[in-house]
């Protein structure tokens, strides 16, 4: 008998929640906000879905509603994704070892 | 084109590059690389999407236009904004999130043609279920981001906004979302679909006006977890595995994050994200003290700000005494003195 392939999504999604609740646990309290700002940044990865969307129909009309939101959403996804992992680094950059001028 | 199998594959591996970067964003030591393994996982997960359609005509350079309009406005946010105004700017991208989610939905469900999702007003029932999920939680999560924003802003009063009713309200919207979801999926109506998104909006506002300001950090991880959620519904929905696993990720971490900063805090993570609960219970001196946002550290934490401070001043006090970590400090101070650095 066949498996359905939803079971095989439902297993990847139930081990994934199980990863993320593990390997933030050890997280220490002055990197919340920079792993906060991170998760965002990957939860972006909505774009993916924005992408087929846009992109998916008949190629001869680019322009539909629903490609239309694709794309609205392609742009909205990108502010988070450049946003998210730049402001990331900048917070990081400031947890860097200062050069002692001596 | 790429096959179906090698992008999954593909996708796995950004999937793993995300796994790293939570992992490395949670010790100081290995956090730019963190990071780094989170942009590298983006960029795969994005390319190999672009590779797997293997559409490369107008189309792909209208995504490309929009993708840069977006990276662009998002840089520009990046650099300008103050470092003190960091989880405000959080709040606020969480709100595109969510709202990227919800048109990713509203296209899905304009076009399930294109998503081999059955024909427009016969989307197979899965299918459905899974797109009303993410897209109500996108919508939640859109909403109740934007409150966080504008009480971070202070545009809006940061303290906890409570009316009478407020909970069974709450409870009311949440069962007639549930019922909208079951009566769209067996009747496939657009109506109620708009319906649904309208009640999802409404429902993150008020879920997050009772939440005063200093729980703030704790509500926006939360939303954060939401928006995984969304992300991952529409996985489903498209059959993506690379939304799949992330948002499962998001997800979950969100959750613990915020369970964790709540603990920090030494606030109840139900009173936090029930909202309000707590606050009207308490008097007024009380919730004043609530409001303070509480900083707490432990070992690594001491550790590494130390070891990056170029002198440090130890102030004994009776603690110490009780504790009798007199020897503990002196072995600290010889560690310290060591890294060059001064200790007074």
């Amino acid at each position: 008998m066949e498996i359905d392939p939803f079971i095989f999504r439902l297993s990847i999604f139930i081990l994934s929640i199980f990863i993320g609740y593990y390997v933030v646990w050890s997280v220490t309290p002055s990197l919340h906000t920079p792993l906060m700002s991170v998760t965002n940044a990957i939860s972006s990865v909505i774009i993916v879905g924005a992408i087929i969307a846009g992109l998916a129909g008949n190629s001869d009309t680019i322009f539909n509603t629903s490609s239309i939101f694709g794309f609205l959403a392609i742009s909205l996804a990108a502010i988070n994704i450049f946003g998210g992992f730049l402001v990331t680094q900048r917070m990081l950059a400031m947890y860097k070892k200062k050069k002692k001028d001596k | 084109m790429l096959s179906a199998n090698l992008s999954a594959i593909f996708y796995l591996i950004s999937g793993v590059l995300f796994i790293l970067a939570l992992r490395g964003l949670s010790s100081p030591e290995t956090s730019r690389q963190g990071n780094f393994f989170g942009i590298l996982g983006m960029i795969i997960a994005i390319t190999v999407t672009f590779l797997s359609i293997g559409n490369f005509s107008t189309g792909f350079v209208v995504v490309l236009i929009f993708l840069l309009i977006g990276g662009l406005i998002g840089a520009f946010i990046a650099y300008k904004i103050p470092m003190t105004a960091m989880p405000e700017l959080v709040a606020g991208f969480h709100s595109l999130v969510g709202l990227a989610a919800v048109f990713v939905a509203i296209a899905a469900f304009l076009n399930p043609e294109a998503f081999n999702l059955g024909s427009s007003g016969n989307i197979k029932l899965g299918s459905l279920i899974e797109m009303s999920i993410g897209a109500a939680v996108g919508a939640i999560t859109f909403s109740g981001s934007i409150i966080a924003f504008l009480k971070l802003q202070g545009i809006m009063s940061g303290s906890p906004i409570t009316f009478k009713g407020q909970h069974p309200l709450n409870a009311l919207i949440l069962i007639s979302i549930i019922v909208l979801t079951y009566l769209l999926c067996s009747t496939q109506s657009s109506n109620l679909f708009w319906i649904l998104l309208a009640v999802s909006f409404l429902i993150g506002f008020l879920l997050i006006i009772p939440i005063g300001g200093a729980d703030m950090p704790v509500v926006i991880s939360m939303l954060n977890s939401y928006s995984g959620w969304a992300a991952a519904g529409i996985g489903f929905t498209l059959e993506n595995t690379a939304l799949i696993i992330t948002g499962a990720l998001v997800g979950s971490s969100g959750a613990i994050l915020s369970y964790i900063m709540c603990k920090g805090m030494n606030r109840s993570f139900f009173n936090v994200i029930l909202g309000g609960f707590g606050a009207t219970e308490q008097s007024a001196g009380e919730k004043n003290k609530e409001q303070r946002p509480v900083k707490s550290g432990n070992a690594d934490d001491a550790a590494f700000l130390m070891k990056n401070a170029s002198s440090v001043i130890i102030v004994p006090g009776y603690g110490m005494a009780v504790a009798q970590a007199q020897h503990a400090l002196r072995e600290m101070v010889d560690t310290l003195k060591k890294n060059d650095i001064k200790v007074s």
